[in-house]
């Protein structure tokens, strides 16, 4: 009850605020209003390191003077400063050029329907509470193994947030979500050799959060397991990208595809749709009206109605990403991914974890992936790795201080098989990805 | 004392802050038995400016404006923030914040005494607000000179884009002692990006700079000019480069930006907080050799108007010179205060957060290292098989397996000692403790950046320098895909 008090009124702030915009001049506006509210709380070594509360606030405004456009944001939502953000915004809409693919989006384009995706579950959990949960995670950790010898601690973090969006053709919606995570870092040592890795776990709802052991021991587990790591000799081989890391790869594809880089002509797929980018098995596509899922929403950040569509099927690329600007700037129409896509998901395949180690056979199992190393207008790929060499099947030792490189473009079509290891924390879903060979340097 | 009223009047006056409201959330937070506390207030406005397809695109004006309040003890910090600078706000604040001590009964209460020492300290940067040093128009000009500028220099040229950001912050920082410190920070950038065509295929090059100053930087000495020919320089080159090679093999790195070899082989796992809790490859090294006996490390807050620069870090601390490696050995590490009363030396002048919104860590300045004795030419020549890298894009490590990449944006085959063919950019990989060990020829070239670093660290952003001169590294992975 209390969010919708707060939705209304924030509601009545983004309206004066555009109606301040139409009264400065402006001939069309659009303003997102947000407040958050959090609890960091972190320990380390069995004791409370830091306690943050936070408390956010912020709008933002664009507006058009016809086909000119000016934007504005501030931290301080008094009305004073609220006038002086819409009149920076229409100050600089003096300056900036006509641009004719400019805008609001077109108004049949904005959302109008709004179901409940059930993305608000407050956890009235309190610093005591936290501490507790953080304390359990990072104990278990710490006792599953005596190479186990220091920590960089466990967190929970828990935020609650209200945000509104606005414009000027009568869209007016707000929402309240929330977001709770647990994670967990530790160090483990052999010898010389000195390794850290953590785990996550991150929901809506915090009842859906692994437990704090489970937590605790995967950090661990993946920390013993790097340590003794070695470099490889230089070669070509296949790669198989773990879940974590496979998401990274779909995350460059989608670059690649998005409006901006589209119309700059700066990605590696230009003039790609409705043509073979993947293999015939492979299907993406977006959801998001998945109940209680990082990235759902039923509009985008201009309040354009989200699609549950394919992006790609057989292996086709069916359609791009893209915000009302960069569509216009295509001459095509927003695919309401204006701030991304929403619970990208790739078909699993058949196979799990240890079917996709046997199907990777002989080849380097990729855990974690370094630098940026991507160039979007070419799709040359070089980043550094880690992760284990893998024979029949079977993890051998891990490797570290290798890269591997390769084109995107070849990397996507190579790929011989998706895992069903799926990782549900983020917006991006995917199980692990072989690709056929890719070229790794090492010593 | 200047310096002090204009943050005062930037910050506090709008909100109706008094000395005498400052007493009182410090008292609150001092009536814990705390190590430490202090009150950080921030004002910060910022504008960016784009030009992309010929036409003005976009221009945007940004406030952001808070207080962040502090309490530490022992190992454990409490903090909070808010958006709002009002006394029942912050007051609220400090008492959740003083909550961290949990020994139960309350200090003596102690008063606590906002004293503004007029102490004298230098000053590395202007207080002038860099967003009025042109007019709106003045700016709108720049913008469309270096785009038909940069336009006009190949025909291969198929898209530029430049943009032009500024930046001014006013902080204020109330410590527990009573003490008032203030800083004016400007801060600005300009960026150009190119993107060129030659029988279908693209390639984009990219070159940007600026520093603490105003937009008069760009201006004199043409430099927004300079940073649209190299950016087609680069690209131009980037169009004819062939296949990157794949392993270890003798790299030279080119003066400045390559610098951040640096900063992520070296510098991050060389902040206190890391070696406090023993989880960088550097812990416990202080006095042992990490370098060839060339090189020679340093911090350097003090460097006038670079972008890394700080007159006092983000706690109040000037900063300083900090010899980080000295002929090979380590020396120390960078500190915030949290941190060096924790380790029991001096802060640094290294405590820096990105915002009232987040707590101070230890963090770099403007990290370089000093000249060497060869003549880079001398250098080249040296090698009879290798890799010369001239520009980088971005890096990453892992302080504690001590393991690091940087991604080669420009880059070039030495062959018989000469450079040769161009080849694609290739993401670099080492180990942190070691490779400033292989170093064996350091060039006279010392150069620093132009002004384009950002560091991340626990998802918070500060803007950073690096330097150094021509370097010959004996052994480097290169991650190409030519095997
Ligand atoms: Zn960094």
């Amino acid at each position: 009850m209390q969010n919708h008090q707060q939705i209304n009124r924030l509601k009545n702030t983004v309206q004066s605020i555009l109606d301040e915009a139409v009264k400065q001049g402006a001939s069309a506006a659009e303003a997102g209003l947000s407040q958050e509210n959090g609890l960091s709380v972190s320990v380390r070594l069995g004791d409370v390191e830091t306690i943050e509360h936070h408390c956010d606030q912020g709008l933002g405004v664009t507006v058009y003077f016809g086909k000119r456009k000016g934007s504005a944001s501030t931290t301080d939502l008094s009305p004073a400063s609220i006038r002086e953000t819409v009149g920076a915004a229409c100050s600089i809409a003096r300056y900036t050029s006509e641009d004719e693919y400019a805008g609001l989006p077109e108004k049949e384009l904005l959302a109008t329907e709004f179901p409940d995706l059930d993305l608000n579950h407050p956890w009235d959990i309190g610093v005591d509470g936290a501490i507790a949960l953080a304390i359990e995670c990072e104990s278990a950790a710490r006792s599953y193994h005596k190479e186990i010898t220091n920590s960089e601690g466990a967190s929970v973090d828990t935020h609650q947030g209200v945000r509104v969006l606005g414009n000027s053709l009568g869209f007016l919606q707000g929402y309240a979500s929330t977001r709770h995570s647990l994670s967990c870092s530790v160090l483990g040592q052999r010898g010389d050799s000195m390794q850290r890795d953590y785990w996550y776990t991150v929901a809506r709802n915090a009842a859906n959060l692994e437990s704090a052991a489970d937590v605790g021991k995967k950090a661990a587990e993946r920390t013993i397991r790097r340590l003794e790591g070695r470099s490889l000799s230089t070669r070509q081989c296949p790669v198989l990208y773990c879940a974590e890391t496979a998401s990274g790869l779909l995350g460059s594809f989608i670059g690649a595809i998005s409006g901006g880089n589209l119309y700059r002509k700066s990605s590696f797929l230009l003039d790609a749709l409705n043509t073979q980018v993947f293999p015939e098995f492979v299907r993406i596509h977006e959801q998001p009206y998945l109940k209680g899922a990082l990235g759902s929403g039923a509009y985008d950040g201009e309040g354009v109605a989200t699609q549950t569509r394919d992006i790609v099927s057989d292996g086709i690329l069916r359609g791009y990403v893209l915000s009302t600007y960069s569509a216009r700037k295509l001459g095509l129409r927003s695919t309401g991914n204006a701030g991304g896509v929403h619970n990208l998901t790739i078909d699993p395949g058949k196979l799990d974890y240890q079917g996709m180690l046997k199907e990777l056979n002989t080849g380097l199992l990729v855990t974690e992936l370094m630098g940026q190393g991507v160039n979007m207008v070419t799709g040359d790929y070089s980043r550094g790795a880690a992760g284990f060499w893998v024979e029949n099947g079977e993890i051998q030792y891990p490797v570290e201080e290798i890269t591997i490189a390769g084109n995107l473009k070849d990397m996507l079509k190579n790929i011989v098989a998706v895992g069903n290891d799926v990782d549900y924390r983020g917006n991006i879903r995917t199980g692990s990805i072989l690709v056929e060979r890719m070229s790794i340097a090492g010593e | 004392m200047e310096i002090l009223n204009l943050a005062r009047q930037a910050i506090l006056m709008p909100t109706g802050i008094q000395d005498g409201d400052i007493e009182k959330i410090m008292g609150r937070l001092l009536s814990s038995p705390v190590d430490a506390a202090d009150i950080y207030f921030q004002s910060s406005h910022f504008e960016s400016w784009v030009m992309e397809g010929g036409i003005i695109k976009e221009g945007s004006h940004n406030i952001e404006q808070g207080a962040g309040v502090r309490a530490v003890f022992g190992e454990k910090t409490g903090f909070a923030y808010s958006d709002r600078i009002e006394l029942p706000v912050l007051l609220e604040a400090a008492n959740n914040v003083k909550a961290i001590v949990r020994q139960g009964q309350d200090a003596e209460p102690l008063h606590c005494k906002v004293a503004t020492k007029a102490a004298g300290r230098p000053n590395y940067y202007a207080t002038q607000n860099p967003l009025k040093s042109l007019a709106d128009q003045q700016k709108i000009d720049l913008l469309r000179r270096v785009d038909s500028e940069t336009r006009k220099l190949d025909s291969r040229i198929e898209e530029v884009i430049v943009s032009l950001v500024g930046l001014h912050e006013h902080i204020l920082v109330a410590r527990q002692d009573g003490s008032l410190v203030a800083d004016v920070r400007p801060l600005v950038r300009m960026n150009v990006t190119v993107i060129v065509e030659q029988n279908g295929q693209r390639e984009q090059g990219s070159m940007g700079g600026g520093g603490r100053s105003d937009y008069g930087y760009f201006i004199d000495r043409d430099t927004a000019l300079e940073y649209g020919r190299e950016a087609v320089r680069q690209a131009l080159v980037n169009l004819e480069a062939v296949e990157a090679p794949a392993g270890n093999m003798t790299v030279v790195l080119g003066p400045g930006w390559p610098g951040i070899l640096l900063h992520e082989a070296i510098g991050h796992g060389l902040e206190g907080d890391f070696n406090r809790k023993g989880t960088s490859a550097f812990s416990g090294r202080v006095g042992e050799r990490v370098a060839s006996d060339l090189c020679t490390v340093v911090d350097d807050g003090t460097l006038e108007g670079r972008r890394g620069s700080l007159s006092i870090d983000d706690e109040g601390t000037p900063t300083e010179l900090t010899v980080l490696i000295e002929n090979g050995i380590l020396k120390g590490y960078m500190q915030d205060q949290l941190n060096a009363r924790l380790m029991g030396v001096n802060p640094t002048g290294n405590g820096r957060r990105e915002s009232y919104a987040h707590l101070p860590m230890p963090r770099m300045t403007n990290t370089y290292m000093l000249a060497g004795q060869h003549d880079p030419e001398e250098i080249i020549k040296t090698v009879k098989k290798g890799l010369y890298a001239k520009n980088f894009g971005g890096g990453q490590v892992d302080i504690t397996s001590g393991k690091f990449v940087f991604s080669a944006s420009e880059a070039y085959l030495i062959e018989n000692g000469k450079i040769t063919r161009a080849v694609k950019g290739a993401t670099l990989i080492g180990n942190g403790p070691d490779v400033l060990t292989k170093v064996s020829m350091v060039g006279t070239d010392l150069a620093l950046d132009s002004g384009v670093g950002s560091c991340g660290k626990e998802g918070q952003s500060v803007p950073v320098g690096v330097g150094q001169p021509t370097l010959k590294i004996d052994g480097l992975t290169v991650g190409g895909t030519s095997v």
